[in-house]
Formats: C-alpha cells, structure tokens, sequence
C-alpha cells in the first residue's frame, strides 16, 4: 500500500512538534526517516499510529483519505507498529504472542485455537523469514529475536505498513545486521517500511528513500545513492558537522585506575558485575562497549561511590577507592559524567549556576560560614558557560529549560572545572545532536591529552570505536575482551558483545 | 513594567482560584437554601433572585468579618479619635490577622519539610508540642522568676525546642529506617493532642484552678506578650512580629545558604544530591528539625500570647490548613505568608457570617478545599480564564 501524510501539523503548549511534515512511502519501498531526538519524529509515528491526533494535515492510504481516532483504527488501515521497548508478556510463548488481541478460536464457548495458531505463525514466519521457535517462552529469548516476534505480531494483523522506531537501538551490529535482511525480505514481498532511526549508517544501509526531520519540519529528502554519511549529518544538523574526532596518538603513562577482582550486585541482589579487572593510564581512553544492560550502569556506579563494592579492589593512583563516598571520590580527582543526566546529572527547578556548582558547592571559594557566595559562583558559572559555550539566556535560567545538548555542557563544564585525574564518562552523549556529540568528544579528548586516565562507557559502537584507544567489552558482568584500537574492528566487537569470544 | 508582568504571572492562579472557589462556594448557598429550592419549579426567577440576594449577604457578612465594616469605620473615622469606637472599627481587620499567625508559622514550618521532599503532615503536634514548651517556659520562668523580656524569649525558645523534638521523631525514623514521615507524623499529631490533655488534667502547677476543666492556668499571668498596637484591646502582639521575620529567615535560609542549597536539591532529586555528595539522612533530619521548631515557635507564641492558655485542641484546624497554605503559596515565603493572610481573613470573615447568617463556617472549608483542587490543577484553572465556552478536542487516551 502507499502511505502518504500531507502536511501534518501538531501543536504542543510551547512547541510545534511537528510543522507541515509531508513523507510518502510506495508499496514495498523502505522509507527511512532520520532526525535527532525532538526532532518530532515520535509524535509523528504517534499521529500516524493513532495516539495523537494532527491538528491539519491529512492521513492518504492508497489516495484515499483516513482519520485515526484510536490505536485501533490504525491497526485496522494496515499499520504495525514495532516500538523501540517492546510489549511483550514475558512468561508467554512465541505463539501466544503473536496472535494475543486477535485469537484463532474453536468451539461453541470461543475458546483459544492454539492448533491453528501455532501454523499460522510458523507459516507466517516461514513467509517472511523470520525465525523464530513457535513454543519458546519470550523470557528465554534474546532481544533480537524478541524484536521478530514484535515484528511477526504486526504482521499477524496484515500490517501492510510496517513502522519501526529506532529498532537498533537494542541491538548488536550482528543482530542489526539480520534485522536489515529481515526488513529487505519485507519490502521485496510488497510491505512498506518506514524505519525511524538517528544513525546515519544505517538509513544509508537499508532505505530506499531518506526523509530526514529536523526541529518539527522536513529538512530534505534524498536516496542512499545520492547521499554520504556527513552530507546527511549535515541535513540533520543544519550545519556541517565533523564526524570523527581528530586526535593525536596517546602517550599513555602510568596506571591511574586500577580495578581488581571487582564484584558488584544490582538492586535485585543478583551479581551484576563479575570478577572485572582491568587498569586505565594516564593519556588513554578505555572504552567499555556492551549492549545495555550487561553490568556497565553498576560498574560506573560502583566506581564512583553511588554503590556498594561487593568485594575486590578499585584504586585511584595506588590509593583505595572502593570505600568512598561520592564528595570523596570526587574530591580525590575523578570526574563524573552520569548515564542518565536527567536522573543523577542535575537538578530540573535550579538553575545553570546551581547545577554548576551541585558538587563543589561546599568549597571555601563557594560556600564560608555555612552561607553560599553568590558572586563568586556566579563568576565561575559565567566563565564556564563562556569556555563551554553553553547556550542559555543567562545563568539564572532553569537547566531543564535548556536543551539537552546544552544540559550535558553545563555538566561536562562542572565536572572538568575540578582537577581531573580520572574522567567516567557513561553515555556522555546519549540523545544529544550531532553537533554537541562533536563538541564533548572532543573535550574528552583535550583530557586524555592533558594527562588524565578516561574511561568511557557507551552501548554506541561508534562512539566506542572513534575514541577508544583500547576497547574492553562488557557482557553478563564480566569483561569479555580488551582490544587495542587497532584490533577493534566493528566485527570483533560486535562479537563480543553478544558474548561470543571464540 | 516587566516586575508588575512577573508578579501577576505568579500569583494568577492562587488569585483566579481563590475567586473561582468563591464563585462555587456562592452557588452553593444558593442551591442549598432550602427555601430557593422549594420555589424553584413555582417561581424559579423569585426563587434565584431571593438565593442570589441570601449569598450577597452572607458574602457581604464575610467581607464585614474580614475586612470591617465601612459604616463603622467611617464613624471612627468622624469620632476625633475615640478610642473605643476605632477599635470596634478596626477589630475585625485585627482579628482576621490575629487568625493568620498560627497559619503563617505552621505553613513556614511545613513548607520546608515540603522543599526537601518530605511530606510533613505534622504540623499540628509541632505546633502543640511548641505550645506545651512554650507554656511550661511562662509557668517556670514568667511572674517575675526572670525579668520579663528573658520570659518571652524562654517562651520562644521552649517552644522551638517543643516542636523540634516532636519532629525529630519522623526524621529520625525516615532517614535511619525508611519510615514514611507521612504515617509517622499523623500518629505523633494526636499524640501531641493527648500528650497535653494528661498535662493539662494531672499537675496542680499547669491545670487551671479549680481544676475542672482540662485546660492550664491563665498564662497571661505569668508572662504578657507585648501589643504592637496603640489600642490596648485589640490583640496583635509581638507574635506577627517574630512571623514575618521567621518568613525572611526562612527565605534567606532556603535561597542564600549552604545547608539550604543541601536541602533544596534533596527535595528537587534525591538521586542528583546523592550523586552530588550530599547527605540524604542529614538532609532529612535538618530539614524535619527546622520544620518542626518553626510550628513550634508558632505554638508558643500562639498559646501564650493569642489563646493565654494550653488546652488539647489548641492546633484546630491549624495543621492542615497550613499544608494547602504551604501548596498555594508554592512554599515560597513571601507566597506562605499571603495566602496565610488570605485564610485568615476568610476564616474571621467566616464567622461573622455564621453568626449573622447562619451559613455554617465550614462552608469555608468548602471554599479552601475549592481553592486547594483549583491550585493543584493549574491548566484547569487557567483553562477558565482562557475561554469556558470553547471546546476543546477530544482528549486522547494514551
């Protein structure tokens, strides 16, 4: 079926989320639509699947006409949607999932066909190709194949459009890999395919056509063909953008973390973190990759005194590490920039200036006889937001008012305005624009030359490998591989990652 | 210009409530007068216009109650100084302040348990416990036992160390074992009450002779809070005083210092003040020890100044007026002590309007509890002044 929306307007109180947005999708055509986070590409799926409605414009199927008042319309007219946390039972089997809200039934009471259920679905994976074991129960499986399922189950409900948001986000570059086919084989056998995604490589991999959004409206359509990885960045961004951080070789030095026999439980009580050993030097950065999920949010955790170390050792330049508090650790030099920035980075309802200073503030420049000294943190909160070039109205600004490009400055600003031995940084760019990305790799890096020992913690490859001067991989709480920048081929990790050493 | 913009920004929703609230409260008397009911299908427009003119005069008793009457004022205004007829004149306005002290500590107090994030709900035993301490400090060290400005400061301090001990409890329990302070608080609240009833009923030197009733001795024997006006019969004392500096203190506190900053972070996200190396625990008991001493200092004051006794039910209704206080005044000081005054014109306002109409004064606590939904639901409230009679689409289920 063809898709067309015509100048989709929706309106949020402050924010037009999306401005006369126009994309088309033909029969069997895999339409990639590329934007950063806020570009409004969620609210667009979401007008197209039925959740929201657009305040003008115009849904067209097949030229004609359709209004969505509820998921259930949508579905209806064709459309499947696979989101990016899937909604899935866990204790259910393949088959059961599948046809859930639309069950096969036999007999006078209706009750479930399970016979003729499981066919279907292994007809209708065979179909398609897409492999999955009918009887296995969804907890046992990886998330890769849970994606399958979540794409068979649109497809059960003869979704001729399939819509797929950031459907790699959860993936190794292998099992990214087999989704690719898996879309390729769709769209052959006449599905549509809008893939919605902020990774370059990928649209460039699997569409046909690329729209890509940026700020609520459609800054350029093009086709792989025609496009290169920074041209796109550029339609993204709006500006040129360098892709790779330039840097100089290490000249790594002495040992500056040392972390030995670590071990470190989740909240659950379960060991998240398991026998890691490994050692950062000055003038290198060590970046963990792993798909989310395999310890690395305790390890961080761990290291930087927001959780309890089980048992081993973690020393910052031979001196013990594992039994100190937060201000502790902080104090002894080590910068933290946390995975979530919105949970544990800053404060929404304080401003720039009081984010600024949320773990210095008690210092003697900042804070005598129990009361702050405005002026001086006002004075320092000025020059950071000049050398860091944050974007804000002035420092008394709310930082949640800010964008989040312009939230991860003001953190990196406060976290490298101490002297830095160590710098954690855990997704320092998760969700940000691809010029903020450029900007506090780069930062980083000035640290690494500086002296100072970086770890990295990221579940983007591409971060890993643009500045890794060696590459551990994290899966199931144990280090798996550390390879130097020279063997950490986008293969070899993607390996690793999924727990695969030999 | 932009000051004047800023402000009315601010306080267009507790205004637009508190007008909303008793624009319901109004059609409430009216369609509860069972007279108005009775001629609505006979005389409908009688029947209105008689239920429209019974809320004008019962607002207009509220007005009177709270504010004063212009009749009597303008008499006092003619009188060349008398000074009898001036204080009749005044006294409404006098009282409805009066009322609003209790309020302004109390929603002091709970506003920065509030600002931490811990849900206070036990003003009301702060307040008594500070009265307890206040009143034991009058009877031990007032009458002439210390000079008598050292009485009133023992009054005060009693009553601070009253109301912080009381709320140290929650903290405590909240910050070492997870407690919630929200059940803690509650239970401590009517502790506090018969705490005072066991005082009041079992000791010779606090119950009042001939020892009948559960109430103490006339305090204003032993220690007298200075009046701050020049009409001796009008009752505001030093008590207003000592509420709106608390309510600079509070401020200067909250904004200016470091403990403050400490405070306000663990309120806004635990998680980023724990990843900032702030104390939680101590953030806890700081913030339950200064809530509870502000109620308290209020209890003391109250006690000894405004009711001159320490009876069980002395709080009232303090303690959870003063959480919808705290709410509609954004725990913000300034905000505090407004809609603190706000309540107690409506709260003196409403009693004239019992006695003069026989509405009951809980009609009142309809209107505040108006007041308090139209506050927390500011897009609602808004919605109002934007356009009633637009429709608006469908809201869609996500």
């Amino acid at each position: 079926m063809r898709l067309e929306l015509q100048k989709i307007t929706k309106q949020f109180p402050g924010v037009l989320a999306n401005d006369r947005i126009s994309i088309s999708v033909d029969k069997g055509q895999v339409l990639g639509l590329l934007g950063e986070n806020g570009a409004g590409k969620t609210t667009l799926m979401n007008i197209l699947s039925g959740l929201y409605r657009p305040d003008s414009g115009k849904i067209l199927i097949d030229g004609k006409e359709r209004i969505f008042r509820d998921p259930a319309q949508a579905i209806e007219a064709g459309i499947g949607m696979v989101h990016q946390h899937f909604m899935l039972v866990p204790v259910f089997d393949v088959t059961e999932s599948v046809v859930l809200g639309n069950e096969p039934t036999k007999g006078p009471l209706g009750s479930f066909d399970r016979a003729t259920a499981r066919a279907q679905v292994v007809e209708l994976s065979k179909k398609h190709g897409l492999h999955v074991d009918p009887d296995a129960k969804i907890e046992s499986l990886p998330v890769g194949v849970r994606q399958r399922v979540e794409i068979l189950k649109a497809l059960y409900r003869k979704s001729d459009i399939l819509v797929l948001d950031e459907p790699s986000a959860v993936l190794t570059p292998q099992e990214t890999e087999e989704l690719f086919d898996i879309i390729r084989g769709l769209a052959r056998g006449g599905t549509s395919v809008i893939f919605i995604t902020h990774k370059l490589n990928e649209v460039i991999a699997v569409a046909d056509k690329i729209t890509v959004l940026r700020r609520g409206a459609v800054a350029g359509e093009t086709t792989p063909k025609k496009a290169t990885a920074a041209k796109l960045a550029e339609m993204v961004v709006g500006r040129e953008v360098q892709l790779t951080v330039s840097r100089s070789k290490s000249h790594v030095a002495e040992p500056i973390l040392q972390v030995k026999g670590l071990n470190v439980l989740n909240d659950a009580g379960g060991r998240a973190v398991n026998d890691v050993t490994f050692e950062v030097r000055s003038g290198e950065i060590l970046a963990v990759a792993g798909v989310q999920g395999n310890g690395q949010t305790e390890l961080v955790e761990a290291l930087t005194g927001l959780r309890l170390v089980d048992s081993g050792t973690v020393a910052l330049e031979k001196k013990p590490l594992h039994a100190g508090s937060p201000r502790e650790i902080a104090m002894a030099g080590v910068a933290h920039i946390p995975e979530d920035r919105n949970r544990d980075g800053m404060i929404k309802g304080m401003t720039v200036a009081e984010n600024y200073i949320l773990n210095t503030y008690h210092l003697p420049q900042y804070s005598k006889n129990g009361l702050l000294n405005r002026k001086a943190i006002a004075a320092a909160t000025e020059q950071a937001v000049k050398d860091f070039d944050v974007r804000t109205p002035s420092i008394n600004t709310d930082i949640g008012s800010l964008s989040g490009g312009n939230q991860q400055k003001v953190i990196v600003a406060r976290e490298f305005s101490r002297n830095v031995r160590l710098v954690i940084a855990a997704q320092p760019t998760r969700g940000l624009d691809v010029g903020s990305i450029e900007y506090i790799h780069r930062r980083i890096v000035e640290q690494r030359d500086a002296g100072a020992a970086v770890l990295i913690v990221s579940t983007e490859l591409d971060e890993v490998l643009a500045l890794g001067d060696r590459v551990a991989v994290m899966y199931e709480g144990r280090i798996v591989g550390i390879l130097d920048a020279k063997q950490a081929t986008r293969e070899r990790v993607g390996l690793l990652m999924g727990g695969i050493t030999k | 210009m932009n000051a004047l913009k800023k402000f009315a920004v601010k306080v267009r929703v507790p205004a637009l409530s508190i007008s909303v609230a008793l624009l319901i409260g109004a059609l409430f008397i009216v369609f509860t007068d069972l007279e108005v009911l009775g001629g609505l299908l006979s005389d409908p427009i009688g029947a209105l216009s008689l239920g429209i003119g019974r809320a004008a005069v019962a607002y207009s008793a509220l007005f009177r109650g709270a504010f004063g009457d212009p009749a009597t004022i303008q008499k006092a205004l003619e009188s060349n100084g008398d000074i009898l007829v001036w204080a009749r004149a005044l006294r409404p306005l006098v009282e409805s302040v009066v009322a609003s002290v209790p309020l302004i500590f109390v929603g002091l107090g709970v506003s920065v348990a509030f600002r931490t994030g811990i849900f206070n709900i036990g003003g009301a035993g702060q307040f008594t416990m500070g009265a307890v301490g206040g009143t034991l400090a009058a009877l031990f060290f007032g009458a002439g036992v210390t000079p008598a400005p050292i009485a009133i400061l023992l009054v005060m301090l009693f009553g601070l160390i009253g109301g912080a001990a009381w709320a140290f409890l929650p903290g405590f329990l909240k910050a070492r074992v997870g407690a919630s302070e929200v059940i803690t608080t509650i239970m401590l609240n009517f502790i506090a009450g018969q705490f005072v009833f066991f005082l009041v009923s079992n000791f010779e030197f606090i119950q009042k002779p001939p020892r009948i009733q559960p109430v103490s001795k006339e305090l204003s024997q032993f220690v007298d809070l200075p009046g701050i006006l020049p009409i001796a019969s009008l009752r505001l004392d030093i008590g207003i005083i000592v509420a709106l500096l608390t309510a600079v203190a509070v401020s200067w506190f909250l904004f200016r210092s470091t403990r403050g900053f400490e405070l306000r972070a663990a309120g806004l996200n635990i998680a980023a003040a724990k990843y900032a190396g702030m104390g939680a625990a101590t953030s806890i008991i700081t913030a339950m020890l200064i809530s509870g001493a502000i109620s308290g200092l209020g209890g003391a004051l109250v006690a000894v100044g405004t009711v001159k006794q320490l009876s069980p039910g002395i709080a009232g209704s303090v303690g959870f007026t003063a959480i919808a206080i705290a709410l509609v005044g954004g725990t913000r000081p300034s905000g505090v002590v407004a809609t603190a005054l706000v309540f107690g014109l409506l709260q003196h306002g409403g009693s004239l309007m019992q006695v003069q109409t026989g509405i009951p004064i809980e009609m009142l606590l309809f209107i505040q509890a108006l007041v308090i939904a139209f506050i927390a639901a500011p897009e609602l409230t808004l919605g109002i002044l934007k356009n009633p009679f637009r429709r608006r689409p469908r809201a869609v289920s996500k």
